[in-house]
């Protein structure tokens, strides 16, 4: 009875309807092409930089709503055209960057982690050589030579650094200190002897956050130990050897001494929670990047603590790691097919010039790449890094992207995120040379 | 010519939906296979096939690897000599105590609750909506919370479960939580299990309302004591139930995603298949390797899914 009234149904179907079906189905063929060409097309017309970070909070954004507005009053014929994503340390960004390159749709010009992250957009041909900007600009007279020959790909620049950021930073409360008669410290010995002290007044001797903190960590550790010169080679062609190396156990068996004063809690905490401990005098200690100083003492409605630098919280060299300045830089570059490659071209001047890093800077919490800052414009622990910046070692942060490729990270990852349960150095040792021999 | 007239029409409104589906799934999936077979490990494909992503995944055919290989995943213990990669072996451990975890939290809580609201409660809508009420909220939103509860802060900075524990004088509960070396991805099932058990709870309480009254009223004519008539006459009967709350339950746990990293962010302690799939495409760039782990994804789905579409055919034709 049903299967008679549902086939009599259909039959009535009139063909108007079926017309109509006809039409739906060719629309949809059409349009699924029509819509691409659309959008390509209209790019080309009015001119827009389309510029695309990760910056969408904090100082970072309101540092990058400053550069906007000097370039729109600057270039009226081809305003600012702000592609952010948001997502803690760019992760979400960069996973949509990637799709867009892959499309051949890229934006004229992209944030990335000056060094060996920008590698596999360089291998990928993604990204030009940006060699003559820094030439006709003068940049090489600026920046330490350090520096540029730290960011160097076989031979060749490709992006612009606008800021830099230390990593070898060791927070503290100097309030908790005193009440507990710690001194500040500066060897390796007195840090242990520290920790020690802060552990039998019942603190938390050193406070760490998740995974990636203890990659922060490992690396200040590693490059007191061995020195920016032994670290730097450990990221040059068929490094395998040196990774096997005693210095290299040393510094691994320092950094498990140092896991034994934190935090049992770590994998359950942010950069910011871990900060917050030594904040709130909970723990004695923290080694994070000088973002903690943005953390620190930006405002209360910014999500921030707004604490005195100096009295609130102080900062010292990582111990063992004095002169030394393990760096990371926010850098752009400039994309194959940019679709205005002369308006990026400007861009990228413009970001390197004394007047866009003085500008971006002071707000976003970091110092300038170039060595002419003018001083006064920056807080009392900025102050600090421009000083230390000029007449340090350099040494490439591991974990910010400077020193290994993504891949290479990703095995690092693997193999420390399974030392953080066994805490067996020679096990860690031989998984760090497996990584290396495949990735160096 | 009539014919057509017949299933023309049909044909013609849902051609659309096949052909989307055909590209967008099938052609995806179909593209996602020849990605893990491929050698894009870096930024650029270089050339055709390539099985690599597979053998970092696998262990390779000699006994003594494929022992060890199951021996890490059963008991989390970390070999010397296993050219799997570790990490790979660590996420496999994670999603198979996630899954029995979940699955078997799911289906006990769910279970106990229906089993309560059949035997007659006042309020019996008031409380079905309660417990199903958290699978209307998303696994993001849902482990920001729980991220919360199960915090395994030490001592004067507890929260959550921890804190209650400590107030209600009941200190030995206290744990680590999703840090537990050992247990840790089985707390990460709480969550999931809270989320889902209130759905398992309405598959079966309908279950239950399926079993026509008339056979209990016989069972106890026979002098059946409550126990064996649920044990005889109600229980066969949820059979099918309980396999469909299997498979649904079982390809949630196995794509789970979200949950963990709302939890656990991207971290080793707490990684899972997905998540790793998403580190080595987004991050490694690794795209054979990513797509090799999809399909294993959907293979170990579709191992659950498969036998369940057939046995779903079968018994739908024999009825």
């Amino acid at each position: 009875m049903i299967d008679r009234l549902r086939r009599r149904r259909l039959g009535r179907i009139p063909r108007g309807t079926v017309l109509a079906a006809v039409l739906v189905c060719a629309a949809v063929a059409l349009a699924l092409p029509a819509s691409g060409l659309g959008t390509q097309a209209k790019s080309d017309q009015a001119c827009q930089l389309s510029v695309f970070s990760w910056w969408t909070g904090g100082g970072e954004a309101a540092g990058l709503d400053r550069l906007i507005k000097i370039w729109n009053k600057a270039n009226p014929d081809c305003p600012f055209k702000n592609e952010t994503v948001a997502g803690g340390a760019g992760t979400n960004a960069k996973a949509v960057l990637a799709q867009r390159l892959a499309a051949g749709n890229p934006p004229d010009s992209f944030q990335g982690h000056a060094g060996a992250e920008l590698r596999d957009y360089i291998k990928a041909g993604q990204v030009e050589p940006v060699d003559f900007i820094y030439k006709a600009a003068g940049f090489g007279k600026v920046m330490p030579a350090s520096l540029i020959s730290q960011i160097r790909y076989n031979g060749k620049l490709y992006s612009v650094p606008v800021n830099i950021h230390r990593a070898n930073v060791l927070w503290y409360n100097p309030k908790t200190l005193k009440a507990n008669g710690i001194t500040v410290p500066r060897t390796w010995a007195q840090f242990i002897a520290a920790l020690e002290k802060a552990d039998a007044a019942g603190l938390t001797p050193l406070a760490m956050g998740e995974q990636w903190t203890a990659k922060h960590l490992l690396e200040t550790v590693m490059i007191g130990a061995i020195g920016p010169k032994g670290w730097a080679a450990l990221w040059t062609p068929n490094s395998q050897g040196r990774w096997a190396a005693k210095s290299v156990t040393n510094a691994l068996n320092r950094y498990n001494t140092l896991l034994g004063y934190t935090n049992s809690d770590a994998a359950s905490l942010t950069w910011q929670d871990a900060g917050k401990l030594v904040a709130d005098g909970k723990a004695a200690f923290n080694i994070m990047g000088d973002w903690q100083d943005g953390y620190f003492s930006g405002t209360k409605k910014g999500g921030n603590l707004a604490l005195k630098p100096g009295s609130g919280y102080g900062w010292a060299p990582v111990p063992g790691t004095d002169n030394m300045y393990d760096w990371l830089s926010d850098s752009f570059t400039l994309p194959k097919g940019a679709p205005h490659r002369a308006a990026a071209v400007k861009w990228l001047t413009f970001l390197g010039s004394k007047l866009a890093q003085d500008t971006f800077n002071p707000v976003k919490g970091s110092i300038p790449a170039r060595k002419d800052a003018k001083v006064s414009l920056y807080n009392a622990y900025l102050k600090s890094a421009l000083r230390d910046w000029k007449s340090d070692t350099l040494a490439g942060s591991l974990t910010h992207g400077v020193v290994a490729s993504n891949a290479w990270n990703a095995d690092i990852d693997t193999a420390l995120g399974l030392f953080l349960q066994n805490k067996n150095v020679a096990r860690f040792q031989t998984a760090l040379v497996a990584a290396a021999k495949k990735n160096s | 010519m009539r014919k057509i007239r017949r299933w023309g029409p049909g044909l013609l409104l849902v051609s659309p939906s096949i052909l989307l589906v055909a590209v967008f799934v099938y052609g995806l999936i179909g593209w996602n296979v020849k990605v893990s077979l491929s050698d894009w490990r870096q930024a650029q494909e270089t050339s055709g096939f390539d099985t690599g992503a597979y053998a970092e995944l696998f262990p390779s055919a000699e006994l003594g690897q494929v022992v060890e290989f199951f021996r890490s995943i059963v008991t989390g213990y970390q070999s010397d000599t296993l050219t799997t990669d570790p990490a790979w072996v660590v996420d496999v451990r994670h999603a198979l105590l996630f899954t029995i975890a979940f699955v078997a939290g799911a289906l006990i809580v769910g279970g106990s609750l229906a089993f309560l609201l059949d035997k007659g409660v006042s309020g019996e809508g008031m409380f079905r909506a309660i417990y199903l009420f958290p699978m209307a909220v998303s696994f993001i939103a849902a482990g920001v919370v729980w991220r919360w509860l199960m915090n395994p802060a030490p001592g004067d900075r507890s929260t959550g479960f921890n804190l209650l524990f400590d107030k209600l004088g009941l200190g030995f509960l206290r744990n680590e939580w999703y840090l537990g070396p050992d247990w840790g991805a089985a707390a990460l099932a709480v969550p999931a299990v809270w989320a889902l058990s209130g759905y398992i709870m309405a598959l079966y309480l309908a279950g239950f309302r399926g079993v026509p009254e008339e056979l209990r009223e016989a069972a106890r004519m026979d002098g059946a004591s409550e126990w064996r008539v649920y044990r005889h006459v109600v229980f066969p009967h949820l059979r099918p139930v309980t396999l469909s709350a299997l498979i649904i339950l079982g390809h949630i746990s196995i794509k789970v995603f979200d949950l963990i990293v709302a939890i656990g962010g991207k971290q080793l302690i707490t990684q899972t298949p997905a998540v790793y799939m998403w580190i080595l495409i987004y991050d490694a760039r690794d795209y054979a390797k990513g797509a090799a782990i999809a399909t294993l994804l959907l293979v170990g789905i579709s191992v659950l899914i498969i036998p369940y579409l057939i046995y779903t055919v079968r018994s739908e034709r024999e009825a």
